[in-house]
């Protein structure tokens, strides 16, 4: 029983460096993981978990703002994506983020085609770190269920 | 004893809308939505009569004030992991009607009311935390309390304005467990602050001579020296944060915080902890 939790821990441990490693997560993810206990073993999933509706929220009505040429509301898609560029960097989605500050310079020179592609874009990675982050969970789950504890990961 | 949903169990968020006799709910269904539920309605669902928790004279009691519902979250656990009690709004009106501001009439029950501190998002619709901030300082009975601001941008112009203002502190998003443990000694500590130098750098930053007007100031960070492996998005678009000064403010943009290696966060004005040194 013990070795199979040592490899799940080690699993979760290496997927989790790997998520920095590749850029999708920075150092407020670590954050937010220091505010889950075991008291409140589920807080990072639904913070992020809120943070997916708002991707999605946000990037429907940005599109609807986007979708006529002769008509774009850059304001809105402005405040769009402020709002997203906020959240993401509360939840340390770093690549989520770094795309919003692209999409920020083309909405400040209302360029409507650079805009579409960045909104393809944080569509794109929103997305991806959903489907990352669900796996990363999901070991979590599994450590828990097999009876062990999630590992402390430092990332230096 | 943690308030939890009974539908969900998730943990719940007071979220004053009208007095603060009767207040809404906000809570956290486990697929993520959320709801607000009025006292009432809560009885409805039967979830067992709700009354303002008795606030402890001994307890801190902070009021968050943010429009974005994840930083909310994000800093009502921030506070209560420092053992404060927290109450969050989505706005400065619904702030100012909770303190009772939000009209000329004295009313007796704001005299039970104890803040302790105030932590308000400078952007925000409707009335920005700056705004905020000055009408809490025009008030009588809560202008000794501490307003601490929170920006997601490091604006010199932005950060004195609200020093000036009277705000105690002024925080750069994301906001971490640090920077709010910082502020809990502060008020605990009861630490006397120094009226003259009211802004302190951190070590490893520039520092600004206060008597000039602030230099434009370019910081470039590098974003990708960490990563190892090709990026998985099929257009990498990373632009280098370096933005051109808005009207009169200079930016100093925050860096991407791209490294997993980077500890510290671009300046962070800071005025609250040890008192007399810059």
């Amino acid at each position: 029983m013990n070795t199979v939790v040592a490899k799940l821990q080690r699993q979760f441990q290496d997927y989790l460096v790997s998520l920095y490693q590749q850029g999708f997560l920075d150092n407020q993810f670590t954050e937010l993981r220091k505010l889950q206990d075991e008291g409140t073993p589920d807080f990072v999933a639904e913070v992020v978990s809120l943070f997916f509706d708002d991707c999605s929220k946000l990037i429907n009505s940005m599109s609807r703002s986007l979708e006529r040429p002769e008509n774009v509301d850059f304001k809105q898609v402005d405040s769009g994506v402020h709002q997203l560029k906020g959240s993401s960097s509360s939840v340390g989605a770093r690549r989520v983020k770094n795309v919003c500050i692209s999409f920020k310079e083309c909405c400040d020179v209302q360029n409507r085609e650079g805009c579409l592609r960045c909104l393809q874009q944080v569509d794109y990675e929103y997305k991806m770190l959903k489907t990352k982050l669900q796996d990363l969970f999901n070991l979590e789950k599994q450590i828990v269920q097999a009876g062990g504890a999630i590992p402390q990961v430092n990332i230096n | 004893k943690e308030n939890r949903c009974e539908l969900c169990f998730s943990s719940l968020l007071p979220c004053f809308v009208s007095s603060p006799l009767s207040y809404y709910y906000s809570s956290m269904a486990k697929d993520g939505g959320v709801s607000c539920l009025r006292s009432s309605e809560m009885l409805n669902v039967g979830i067992g009569g709700m009354e303002p928790p008795p606030l402890d004279l001994d307890e801190v009691h902070v009021l968050a004030v943010d429009d974005s519902l994840v930083d909310r979250i994000v800093i009502e656990r921030l506070l209560r992991i420092t053992s404060c009690k927290v109450t969050a709004v989505d706005s400065g009106w619904r702030a100012l009607e909770f303190l009772g501001l939000d009209n000329d009439k004295a009313s007796d029950e704001f005299d039970k009311l104890k803040v302790d501190m105030i932590i308000t998002d400078y952007c925000m619709p409707g009335m920005t935390g700056y705004e905020l901030l000055k009408k809490i300082k025009e008030s009588s009975s809560f202008r000794q309390v501490p307003v601490v601001i929170m920006s997601s941008e490091n604006v010199l112009t932005r950060i004195d304005r609200c020093l000036e203002e009277g705000a105690e502190d002024f925080l750069l998003k994301p906001v971490k467990l640090a920077d709010v443990k910082r502020l809990r000694s502060c008020l605990t500590g009861d630490v006397k602050l120094s009226n003259g130098n009211k802004r302190k750098l951190p070590e490893d930053s520039v520092s600004v001579d206060t008597s000039l007007p602030p230099p434009p100031l370019s910081l470039t960070f590098s974003t990708n020296s960490s990563d190892s492996s090709p990026p998985l998005s099929p257009v990498e678009v990373f632009s280098s944060p370096l933005s051109s000064p808005e009207d009169d403010d200079d930016v100093l943009t925050s860096s991407p915080e791209g490294s997993p290696m980077s500890e510290e966060s671009p300046i962070r004005r800071q005025k609250m902890g040890s008192p007399g040194l810059d």
